[in-house]
């Protein structure tokens, strides 16, 4: 077995060496096409990780049961599902790590991984290391972030990030049910070999896989009546997760919408970026702007291979982050940086603008940053975009489904109304291929 | 022919509407949860009363039904839609609709971009809230509108959510005041939460509709909303039946009849519930259960009989009152418990007066009064002592268990618990203002379903899948239990489910316990609702330890004060109380006034009770009472206030610029005065808060689960603007000053951000220059470039050097005021230290100096002989430190500082002050309390909000200086 070691300045238990030849690391499932492919990443480089697919009323519970009340509901789902999974007798706890992100910004995600060690001493798991996903916050001896593991690791969003662009730009029009989702399957399972074998992670691979995805996305038969189309901003986790946000992509499936979901690499490119603008806004080390601005530079040609891949195909390509950035000039500052930032603002205005006009702006009850960016900017975007029609629903574990449903079906109520009037004008047009 | 249908929370309307829309069937009953049984009677009857109904169009509407339409076949319109279809059929021209429904809130913008609002998750609870406050005023509903309008004044009370509003009326009765000026401060309460709610910086102008049953059933309720808004509204014919006329106007097919009827009565939702296990899975298992808990036992005697010393004790609670009459062997005389009724006066007095009829002879030799009602019946009834609740349950507790190591109380509306160590109590959790679904919420719901409280609760002891409900507070529980009722939970699994909610609430909400281990083995239970066997077997089951309940659970706080009063009484005479001919000439007068003293300007209530005696309620110091200024100098939170008064404007050649004076501002006020100041503009800031204030900005805030601080912001801003001040500067700071005592500096993102808010939902801000730019003051060098570059875009004529040397003043004003508190801090603590007094570490952010915003608790903690300084006093007497969570804010890492220096001093305590809704306390108050634990010190919190209750504020304090006492 491993020796427990700590780090001497803050008495933090460390991952070690052994502990990456000995250990499972569990992660959680945030986005799952995203997630399983960052899982390959890391399988690639000899770790054995796990992604934790548990959900159901135990975990929310586990959560409150060890964390404190008032903290946001993604963190009592995230720390209650590994506490959960440690109780639960499936794995050897002394030799399972924990793995969580940490942006460092100054909402209270940053605070997660502390939570959760916190949790883990309650719960007589002090023992189970927890590794930081991190930029340099928190350095282990067995874990690092290499510049070829971040390029593999991007690799995987962009990936994820296409594949659930196309997914949902084709499934409510498909007519042969089921076949988008059977090649999206077999889709991420490929890219999963590539990832895992190491490949598929340069700009030629990349590309050269985007093509062939898209195209073959674009041979699936459809069927393309109009519909109401709904997109989802919103804090990252719940945006994303199914556990959290009480299935809203079903939910709204069932409804008969298109969705479209903002991507990751939007995300990505924002928290490089933040380091630019707090540079430009501020003042500080001209090294790591540059750093940055080479960064933010790689992950704009990752966006347009995927954007042209998309437009090849007629699709809705996905949002280009300059693009996005420049629409909410005015709004709000590029300082505001904390949570997801401007970018929510961004991206309700952007899906008001690409046809997604109707939008469910997602958070956890309580949620600091979307005070100032998804309920604070709701007022200004209404008034600059006059055609968005947003309804904000707050997740948390007491806050019951058939409320937050009703509030969702005013809102498409609206936007069918809106679809009438656009069909009886001859804007929105049907044609089937 | 259409036929609409109209599901509530807790009503079900039917319509039928002819070819030309009108309405020529209408119904609207009560369903007591009995939805689908009440569907099928429902169209039974249309289909005989009305012919041909059967062709008609059918869909269905309301929150409750949608489920029912699904599965039914029925198409479902979503509420709100259906109110905007009916308004725009009936009432073309309609500007604004405002609908309050049983839970629901709704506002609906018809005109310029519709936009359709409707209460979130928290907000809950209008209807239903006003049921709930008529229960607790003790009047009947019918009655309410009538009530109000006999006003004379209105009390504040707030506005966030029924819980809250709750907690501000409960004292206002205790404390003597007018039911009908309570009536009408509720519905303005409403009124405020409504439009503070759901307006959300929108204004509600134009032709405005009522709708839904408390705004047809309350004319009083209208005039409140139309004195607020300033209009005129109307509240058309057939107003309870809008919903149900919308969902006709949208039917689009008819139904067969006797399917829809069929289907509805087969319809039992998914059967899909989380549930816990039974409470007890056979009839044995309880005997023994109930035979084991039998055993605390405190025995009757006979009152009127008895010949010797008698010890009274009474417990004025929140919802209740307990008197019990002791013989010298502790053994019970006399017991009495009743609903306060709002009055708690006129129930003591007819209690003492029973004890008096049954034994005119009693010899009395002490009493002792508890509760939040303790002032006032001491004063009213010359009680000998007073004492506070946490000691007199104690004191009980401990007859039961001497060496009880946890006391939980759970009673009407507040839960208690406290960790007791070394014979002192240690750790003291009372439930915040928002978690508190107790025993009247047990009550609530037993009625809501028809049921009186005793019967409903044995529903469950044998439920076979008690639904598991969480923990959340009552709004949340109110749809939590529609949601489980639709799934085809039973009302056994119901009744089981919600005793086990209060047992979590209490567990992981106010105590945040995750084992029976941390609450120790020695647990005694009590208040009334652990009376109920499903709630005391639920608790048992969850800790997994067997605890002691004694048989006089809801007795126990009278009780303890009565053992208090015998130990007192040792060697002294008779007791002070009213006798029986001084109840008889006992009069009780209320007057209400405005203290003036100060300028605070207390609301008081005067209560007098003939022969000089008098009580007043509602001042948050004693200078009304004593009529002497409270002694000034010991507290920092005073001496802060004053010196911000000394950054006077100065005139300048550039003109007005106005800073709201809220949120970090409190703080940094020194350094932009001195900035802008040395720029020549005239500086001035935004009044200190008041009431007034916040409500001038009240209409313009778009979250309402921001904390009180940012949503002061708003009253602020606008004062500053309606005083004429062309250019507001109010700057965004993602970082604050680096103290270096933790990782980074940043600011929260409210602080950090709010101005882009303001900026976005505020549109008088267009009036004016407003100026939210990002400044970064943690880079004192980089500073003075970028504050030129984003200023001289406002003011083209400014230079750079001007900036550099105002800039180089700014950073030395603000390290002067720096120096100047603390000396002042050390000046404090360094008199407490040669006069022997506590010192209270009344640790927050800088802005919990706004008197608005910490209601005088300041003062209040003053009052009791103690000095008071503030974090910041004191974080930079330690050296840096590792702390168990990340230190990232630089407000933040003061109070893990100041936690760490107060553990080294015997005579420091700190108190930290919590703003609701601030979620980043949600990780300082663990940490706080971890690091004070860790060396045995004493965590005590106040939350505080909008909420003005200070009862509860001084039960705390006064319960950690007897702990401090013990030691």
């Amino acid at each position: 077995m491993a020796e427990l070691k700590y780090d001497k300045k803050t008495g933090r238990l460390l991952f070690t060496k052994q502990m990456k030849r000995e250990y499972t690391i569990l992660m959680p499932n945030m986005a799952p096409i995203h997630f399983k492919m960052l899982k390959n990443v890391f399988i690639h480089y000899g770790f054995k990780a796990e992604l934790l697919e548990t959900t159901g009323p135990e975990i929310a519970q586990t959560g409150l049961k060890y964390v404190h009340n008032d903290t946001c509901y993604p963190a009592l789902l995230v720390i209650g599902q590994f506490i959960h999974a440690l109780q639960s007798g499936k794995y050897d706890v002394h030799k399972t790590a924990l793995m969580i992100t940490q942006t460092g910004g100054g909402c209270r995600a940053s605070n997660y991984i502390f939570l959760l060690r916190k949790a883990l001493k309650k719960a007589g798991f002090e023992f189970v290391p927890v590794i930081s996903l991190s930029f340099g916050m928190e350095k282990n001896p067995g874990f690092s972030l290499t510049l070829p593991l971040i390029r593999r690791f991007v690799g995987g969003l962009v990936y994820g990030d296409q594949l659930m662009l196309l997914a949902n730009q084709i499934k409510p029009y498909e007519i042969n049910k089921g076949e988008t989702m059977e090649l999206v399957d077999r889709w991420s399972d490929r890219i999963d070999d590539m990832l895992v074998e190491g490949k598929g992670y340069t700009l030629e691979e990349i590309d050269e896989t985007l093509h062939k995805l898209t195209k073959d996305f674009s041979k699936i038969p459809v069927n393309r009546v109009p519909k109401v189309k709904v997109g989802i901003v919103g804090e990252i986790y719940v945006k994303y997760s199914k556990m959290a946000n009480n299935g809203l992509e079903e939910f709204l499936a069932e409804q008969d919408c298109e969705v479209c979901v903002p991507g990751l690499m939007g995300f990505a490119s924002f928290k490089v970026d933040n380091r630019i603008e707090d540079y430009k806004i501020f003042g500080g080390n001209r090294l790591k702007f540059e750093f940055c601005k080479a960064l933010l530079d790689y992950l704009t040609k990752l966006e347009t291979l995927m954007v042209e891949a998309a437009k090849r195909f007629d699709f809705v390509p996905p949002h280009q982050y300059a693009h996005t950035k420049d629409l909410v000039k005015g709004v709000i500052g590029y300082g505001s940086k904390m949570g997801e930032g401007w970018l929510l603002t961004a991206e309700m205005i952007e899906l008001a603008d690409t046809g997604y006009e109707n939008i469910v702006c997602t958070q956890p009850f309580g949620c600091l940053p979307n005070h100032i960016n998804g309920k604070g900017a709701i007022r200004k975007i209404k008034e600059i975009r006059p055609n968005a029609n947003i309804v904000t629903i707050d997740y948390d574990p007491g806050a019951p489904k058939v409320n937050q449903e009703n509030r969702i079906k005013l809102m498409l109520a609206v936007g069918r109304e809106e679809l009438q009037k656009k069909l009886a004008a001859g804007e929105e047009k049907t044609d089937a291929s | 022919m259409k036929l609409g249908l109209d599901i509530g929370s807790t009503t079900i309307k039917c319509v039928v509407l002819d070819e030309n829309n009108q309405l020529i069937y209408n119904t609207y009953e009560r369903h007591y949860s009995q939805i689908t049984e009440k569907i099928a009677e429902l169209l039974n009857r249309v289909r005989r009363e009305i012919d041909g109904v059967e062709h008609a169009l059918v869909a269905l509407s309301g929150s409750a039904g949608m489920g029912v339409a699904q599965d039914c076949g029925i198409d479902f319109v979503q509420e709100v839609y259906a109110t905007r279809v009916a308004a725009n059929t009936f009432i073309p021209g309609t500007d604004v609709v405002i609908e309050l429904g049983g839970e629901d809130a709704k506002i609906l913008f018809l005109t310029n971009g519709l936009e359709v609002r409707m209460n979130g998750t928290c907000a809950g609870g209008t209807g239903a809230f006003i049921d709930q406050m008529a229960t607790l005023l003790d009047v009947p509903l019918e009655e309410m509108d009538g009530l109000a309008r006999q006003y004379e004044k209105t009390y504040t009370i707030a506005s966030r959510c029924g819980v809250f509003a709750k907690t501000d009326i409960q004292p206002l009765l205790n404390q003597g005041a007018r039911k009908s000026d309570i009536a009408e401060s509720i519905f303005n309460a409403v009124v405020s939460q409504t439009v503070a709610g759901l307006a959300q910086g929108r204004e509600i102008e134009g032709q405005v509709v009522y709708l839904g049953g408390p705004l047809t059933f309350m004319s009083e309720l209208r005039n409140c909303f139309d004195r607020t808004l300033g209009t005129k509204g109307i509240c058309p014919d057939h107003s309870l039946y809008y919903v149900a006329c919308g969902a006709a106007l949208c039917a689009e097919q008819p139904i067969d009849f006797d399917t829809v009827i069929d289907a509805v009565k087969k319809y039992r939702g998914s059967g899909n519930f989380a549930f816990n296990q039974p409470l007890f899975i056979s009839k044995g298992e309880y005997e023994n259960f109930t035979k084991r808990h039998a055993k605390a036992n405190v025995r009757q005697k006979d009152l009127k009989s008895y010949r010797g010393r008698a010890y009274i004790g009474m417990d004025a609670g929140s919802t209740t009152v307990k008197g019990v009459v002791l013989n010298a062997d502790g053994e019970m005389l006399y017991s009495k418990y009743l609903p306060s009724k709002g009055n708690p006066v006129e129930i003591i007095k007819s209690f003492l007066e029973e004890v008096y009829a049954v034994n005119s002879d009693i010899d009395v030799a002490s009493s002792a009064v508890t509760g939040y009602g303790e002032d006032i019946i001491k004063n009213a009834f010359d009680v000998d002592y007073g004492i506070v609740e946490t000691i007199a349950h104690f004191t009980a507790a401990k007859y039961f268990m001497p060496d009880v190591e946890f006391i939980i109380d759970i009673g009407g509306q507040d839960i208690k618990c406290f960790k007791i160590h070394n014979g002192a109590i240690d750790n003291i959790f009372l439930n915040e203002a928002c978690s508190s679904g107790c025993g009247s919420f047990l009550q609530t719901f037993a009625n809501a379903l028809g049921y009186d409280i005793e019967s409903f609760a044995k529903l469950g002891l044998f439920a076979k899948r008690p639904v598991d409900l969480g923990s959340r507070c009552t709004v949340f529980m109110n749809s939590s239990v529609k949601q489980a009722q639709k799934d085809g939970a039973t009302i056994e699994d119901i009744s089981a489910g919600l005793s086990l909610s209060v047992v979590k609430n209490a567990l992981y909400k106010v105590i945040r316990a995750s084992s029976p281990d941390e609450l120790g083995k020695k647990i005694v239970v009590q208040g009334g609702t652990f009376l109920n066997d499903a709630v005391l077997r639920a608790f048992e089951m969850e800790m997994g330890v067997e605890v002691v309940r004694p048989n006089i659970a809801g007795l126990m706080g009278a009780y303890g004060a009565a053992l208090y009063a015998m130990k007192k009484s040792r060697g002294r005479g008779g007791s002070r109380i009213a006798d029986a001919k001084t109840l008889r000439d006992f009069v009780h007068e209320i007057k209400v006034t405005n203290c003036g003293l100060c300028s605070n300007n207390c609301r008081l209530t005067i209560n007098s009770f003939g022969s000089g005696r008098k009580y007043i309620a509602g001042n948050r110091c004693e200078r009304p009472v004593t009529k002497k200024a409270p002694v000034t100098g010991m507290n920092i939170y005073e001496y802060k206030l004053r010196l911000l008064e000394t950054y006077r404007p100065v005139e300048g050649l550039r003109g007005k610029l106005g800073i709201p004076m809220g949120l970090n501002m409190f703080e940094l006020y020194p350094f932009w005065y001195r900035f802008f100041t040395e720029l020549k503009f005239e500086v001035i800031h935004s009044p200190f808060s008041t009431r007034k204030l916040y409500h001038r900005g009240q209409q313009t805030i778009p979250s309402d689960t921001v904390c009180f601080p940012a949503k002061l912001m708003h009253g602020h801003v606008q004062s500053l603007i309606d005083d004429g001040v062309g250019t507001i500067f109010y700057p965004c700071l993602s970082y604050n000053f680096d103290e270096h005592l933790g990782d980074n500096h940043y600011n929260c993102p409210v602080v950090a951000y709010y101005p882009e808010v303001i900026r976005n939902n505020m549109k008088d801000v267009k009036k004016v220059n407003f100026i939210k730019e990002y400044f970064g003051i943690h880079r004192p060098k980089d500073f003075p470039k970028k504050a030129y570059e984003r200023l001289s875009f406002y003011f083209p004529d400014l230079s750079l050097n001007e900036v550099r040397v105002a800039a180089k003043k700014a950073y030395e004003e603000q390290e002067l005021y720096r120096a100047k508190v603390q000396s002042k801090g050390d000046e404090i603590i360094r008199k407490a230290e040669q006069e022997g007094k506590k010192i209270f570490v009344l640790a927050g952010r800088p802005y919990h100096i706004d008197p608005e915003i910490n209601h005088g608790i300041d003062k209040l903690i003053a009052g009791f002989d103690v000095a008071i300084v503030s974090e910041d006093v004191i974080s930079s007497r330690v050296d840096r430190f590792f702390t168990g969570v990340l230190n990232q804010w630089t407000y933040h890492s003061r109070l893990y500082a100041a936690a760490k220096y107060v553990t080294t001093r015997e005579d420091m305590e700190l108190v930290q002050l919590v703003s609701f809704g601030c979620g980043v306390d949600a990780i300082t108050t663990d940490e706080v309390r971890e690091i004070l634990e860790k060396k045995n010190k004493i965590y005590t919190q106040i939350k505080i909000d909008e909420i003005t209750n200070l009862g509860a504020v001084k039960i705390r304090i006064r319960s950690l200086l007897a702990a401090i006492d013990k030691d």
